[in-house]
């Protein structure tokens, strides 16, 4: 019940059995700390690079975005070519995603966003820590954004 | 020129691209994590505010990896300005610095403009518009789509789902709409 809740509109749903202290989740820390420089120095985070590959004047976010789909589609086939298990030896698994009307309605809007802020969730946090501050804002927004869907979802096309 | 000045440089998308790419498996292998982070505004949803809301009412504490890995984000955007900053000025396109020059947008140091990143901003119309209407446009359609940029173009397209290649398409169409309809009205 409990998954079945939080599996709606979201892709990233897992249901491990094993008990974890909770530095283990250090380990998550870590890699984000490392995504987060690679978002800083490749300016992914940049609102200027945003703007940029929206009018075409710029092949640079075109080329992070499609090598990580091309990075991240390899290491996808190979787990499941080679059944690669997690650290913990659990089996690594994949849900499939049902397609909605979200996916249309929704994503328009969340490009609207994007095109707007210049940042997808991602970058919002890796902002706030090269000190934009006020990019809090946006964040605070954006769970308000959040808890209005939640609030109005039954009302929504599906 | 020595390691750390080239580490300073800006990074090529060759470069950038697969070690995000990477964050896919990594996360996998770990612990069979599913590369997103728009959920975590659900999560601060569920943990702050559940307000009896079915959408909100389930156990978010299975789900602190990913709060984990934001407050890594940030510290990793905290680590990089402190130690790895670029010296040089940020280049952009010229036809995009010439644009942004007609709305008096002319400082390029930052990641963000300064000019329209600020608390003095939000005072105005057109600040509160891009900050809060943007950031709550990002939130409400990225849970509406059931993930963002991570989670259904990174995420999704590297597991072949084609719900996320549609999700990925209007999220592109979506921005072309803002960046060039909408954006030079709201700005100019």
């Amino acid at each position: 019940m409990d998954n079945e809740i939080r599996s709606q509109d979201t892709i990233c749903v897992n249901e491990s059995k094993l008990e974890h202290k909770w530095y283990h989740n250090g380990k998550y820390l870590a890699v984000g700390i490392l995504f987060g420089i690679v978002f800083v120095k490749a300016e992914v985070i940049s609102w200027f690079r945003i703007q940029e590959m929206f009018r075409l004047q710029s092949f640079h976010m075109y080329g992070v975005i499609g090598s990580a789909i091309i990075t991240g589609m390899l290491s996808v086939w190979l787990i499941k070519k080679y059944r690669i298990k997690t650290i913990y030896g659990e089996p690594i698994t994949f849900t499939r995603k049902k397609f909605s009307k979200g996916q249309v309605i929704g994503g328009l809007i969340f490009g609207l966003g994007w095109g707007l802020t210049g940042a997808c969730p991602g970058p919002l946090f890796a902002q706030i820590g090269t000190g934009a501050v006020v990019v809090s804002v946006v964040i605070l927004s954006a769970i308000a954004g959040t808890w209005v869907y939640g609030r109005f979802r039954e009302k929504l096309p599906h | 020129m020595n390691i750390i000045e080239l580490i300073k440089q800006p990074w090529p998308w060759y470069i950038a691209g697969p070690l995000i790419g990477l964050t896919v498996p990594a996360l996998l292998i770990l612990g069979n994590k599913h590369f997103g982070i728009s959920a975590n505004l659900r999560h601060a949803c569920a943990t702050c505010f559940p307000a009896n809301i079915p959408f909100f009412q389930y156990d978010y504490k299975k789900e602190i990896w990913n709060l984990f890995f934001i407050v890594g984000i940030f510290f990793g955007g905290f680590l990089t300005t402190t130690f790895l900053a670029n010296p040089l000025p940020v280049k952009i396109h010229p036809a995009l610095a010439q644009e942004l020059a007609t709305y008096g947008i002319t400082d390029f140091s930052n990641m963000v403009p300064r000019q329209l990143f600020n608390w003095e901003n939000l005072l105005s119309l057109r600040g509160i518009l891009m900050l809060a209407g943007g950031g709550f446009l990002v939130g409400f359609g990225s849970r509406y789509a059931g993930g963002c940029t991570s989670g259904h173009a990174i995420m999704g397209l590297s597991d072949l789902q084609w719900p996320s290649l549609v999700a990925t398409c209007c999220f592109m169409a979506g921005g072309f709409i803002m960046a060039n309809l909408f954006l030079p009205f709201l700005l100019g």
